[in-house]
């Protein structure tokens, strides 16, 4: 593929480039410090392309539009952080319940509550996880660079239409303002068109497994609610039919979960200190393993995930029989380190590494703790 | 009473939820002989509706039909109508839904001027919960959470939309069911932001708690209270007391949002 010359480019805009390029083309939201930059690409490009930019009066609004938009056929985004993601939460929900498809930034910032609006943190790891109510699937992506942010959104809007499931992309506001170059591949992007031509007995939520979206005003008659419901759409409590609906929304994750989970190791091949971790802090552990392994052979190395939900517990489960010692650096006060202890299942101690007054953890951090261990 | 174009309806999903006595089944008619009439094509109408006794009629109407969260359903609505601007999109909301927890996206919808049709069933009460006051129940009336009658003041909603900017607003009621709806066809061929609030009895969750008899009763009691636009207007203030005026109170011309997004793009709506 010929590649365009390199750009410099912010991490938020990587986003909206990556939302566009990917066929998104309807964008609801409310400003709020540091995704704004993601509104305001959308405000400047979508108008010119075609597409509906349209800023809502909140983030409950804003999600609600969005889902509505994706009813209608289009692909869709929206971008907030914190105290705008808790307010998504109950639609979000509705997503996820009625499968619409759809994909929601946030730009993490440090909390709890307005916080530290400019600061950096990952304190929203939990939430993207069980941020909306009841036993709910989410697929949760954390670029950790410009690059990520482009293609991981990319992955985000297609895995979202493939799975008729929201997709969020958790950056941070370390990676969302950053500047870096970045080479955005040439060539057009294949967008499959949402459409109306499918088979005569199509169902919307058919129980023998997923459906593509029928947008409405086709013709196509079906109901679209956040209470659980047979494969037409219409309410039901039927005990047997509420566990298989709820089963259905898990299974689709399952089954093509090697789509979704996304690592990437580097680093010694038997690592006896192997470093977890996610975003923006990929980049300090990144600098400690280039010095520890490639300068200095030691045995360390870098499981970084650029999916954090659903878990990548088989990758955690592997590394661990490897490891002796698993540390997992995070920009809040121990998140997703109960997860790895969780599938490490005792084959290696799990350490955590935590910062949480603003600041980027630095790779002397990780390094003095790797130290400790080596 | 003719019969409505079973076309419309899911008659496999009957009997509905809804008690006996409800106004729920007569405002849903209404609204369902209403479309008929505009003629428009039934795969371009969209029912959309928030969370609420009211609000389930939208499973039961043979359309595209979007039951959404509590209080946004005019969110949704909104999404849907920029992404596709040519459907025709009718709004069924509960007085609670649409003027408590719905209330921002409600004057946003009217300052916008997008055209939707919304539908308040207005019971002046949530009935769904059992009975609570809503931001429509009139003030000393009785609820479960007001048990000695609310306090608080009620909204005039025709009134909040058009200070909001809603170029569309009429009033009707269940026991008035042919010109509610002569208003929902005039509010469906309007463009702009389009408020119908049907008054409605709720006998269970509202009447019995305020003494206001049964279902026959309620019904009766606003058709008596109910005065026309044209009759009211030659009325002074007192002589409209305790008097519900009915009707297009009014129909102003002013851009449509959908359109004049799709315009600035340069785009054709259709
Ligand atoms: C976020 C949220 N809060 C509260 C509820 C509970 N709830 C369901 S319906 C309803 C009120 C319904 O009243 P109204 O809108 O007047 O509709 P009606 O049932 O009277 O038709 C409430 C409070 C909910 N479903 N969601
Ligand atoms: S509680 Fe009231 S509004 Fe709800 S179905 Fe019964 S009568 Fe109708
Ligand atoms: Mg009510």
């Amino acid at each position: 593929m010929p590649e365009t010359k390199p750009v410099l480019m912010q991490g938020n805009e990587a986003c909206a480039l990556g939302a566009i390029n990917a066929g998104v083309r309807f964008y609801a939201g409310y400003p709020i410090t540091p995704s704004t930059e993601v509104a305001e690409q959308m405000a400047a490009r979508l108008p010119e392309i075609g597409g509906v930019f349209i800023q809502m009066e909140d983030e409950i609004a804003s999600m609600a539009a969005v889902i509505g938009a994706s009813i209608g056929g289009m692909r869709t985004l929206t971008a907030t952080s914190g105290p705008g993601f808790s307010l998504k939460q109950e639609n979000l929900g509705y997503a996820i319940m009625a499968e619409i498809p759809c994909v929601v930034v946030n730009v993490q910032r440090m909390g709890p509550s307005t916080g530290v609006p400019t600061a950096p943190a990952q304190g929203d790891v939990m939430q993207a996880r069980w941020g909306t109510h009841g036993d709910h699937p989410i697929i949760v992506f954390t670029p950790a660079s410009v690059y990520e942010s482009y293609y991981l959104t990319i992955a985000a809007v297609n895995l979202s239409q493939k799975l008729r499931q929201p997709v969020i992309v958790l950056l941070d506001e370390v990676i969302g303002h950053m500047r870096e170059k970045v080479t955005i591949p040439e060539g057009k992007l294949m967008v499959e068109k949402s459409s109306d031509k499918v088979p005569s007995d199509w169902k919307p939520y058919d129980e023998k497994g997923l459906t593509p979206l029928v947008p409405f005003g086709f013709g196509h008659y079906y109901h679209v609610t956040g209470l659980f419901h047979d494969q037409y759409g219409f309410p039901t409590g039927d005990p047997p039919q509420v566990e298989r609906a709820l089963d259905r929304l898990h299974n689709k994750l399952e089954k093509y979960r090697d789509e979704i989970v996304l690592t990437n190791y580097i680093g010694h091949k038997e690592p006896r200190v192997a470093i977890v971790t996610y975003g923006c802090t990929v980049r300090s552990a990144r600098a400690v393993v280039k010095k520890a392994y490639w300068q200095n052979r030691l045995p360390v190395g870098l499981l970084s995930l650029q999916t954090v939900w659903p878990f990548p517990a088989k990758e955690i489960e592997a590394l661990a029989k490897q490891a002796d010692v698993i540390i997992v650096p995070e920009m809040n006060m121990g998140q997703l380190v109960g997860e790895v202890e969780r599938y490490a299942r005792g084959e290696a101690k799990v350490v955590p590494l935590n910062r949480y007054d603003g600041e980027m953890i630095s790779p002397d951090q990780i390094s003095e703790e790797v130290g400790r261990w080596l | 009473m003719e019969q409505l174009t079973q076309d419309f309806l899911r008659t496999k999903k009957l009997p509905h939820i809804w008690c006996p006595g409800c106004g729920n089944g007569i405002v849903t008619a209404a609204l369902v002989r209403a479309i008929e009439r505009t003629g428009f094509d039934q795969k371009d109408v969209v029912i959309v509706s928030g969370i609420g006794c009211s609000s389930r009629a939208a499973g039961y109407l043979n359309f595209n039909t979007l039951h959404t969260t509590h209080g946004r359903a005019l969110a949704f609505a909104t999404g849907l109508k920029m992404a596709r601007p040519e459907l025709k999109l009718f709004v069924i909301m509960g007085d609670g839904d649409c003027s408590a927890i719905g209330g921002n996206h409600f004057i946003h919808s009217a300052r916008r001027n997008i055209d939707l049709n919304a539908i308040i069933v207005n019971n002046h009460i949530y009935g769904m919960t059992g009975g609570q006051h809503s931001p429509l129940t009139p003030t000393g009336k009785k609820a479960t959470t007001a048990p000695r009658g609310t306090l608080e003041p009620s909204f005039d909603l025709l009134e909040l939309a058009k200070g909001a900017g809603a170029t569309f607003g009429a009033k009707g009621n269940a026991a008035q069911p042919r010109q509610l709806e002569q208003l929902i066809i005039r509010a469906a061929n309007h463009k702009g932001f389009s408020v119908v609030e049907a008054l409605s009895p709720c006998p269970i969750a509202y009447g019995r708690r305020n003494k206001l008899g049964g279902a026959v009763d309620m019904l009766r009691d606003m058709k008596e209270k109910s005065i026309s636009v044209e009759k009211a207007a030659n009325l002074d203030e007192a002589e409209l007391k305790d008097r519900t005026v009915n009707g297009v109170l009014y129909a102003i011309d002013a851009p449509e949002f959908a359109e004049s997004y799709y315009h600035s793009i340069g785009k054709e709506i259709g």
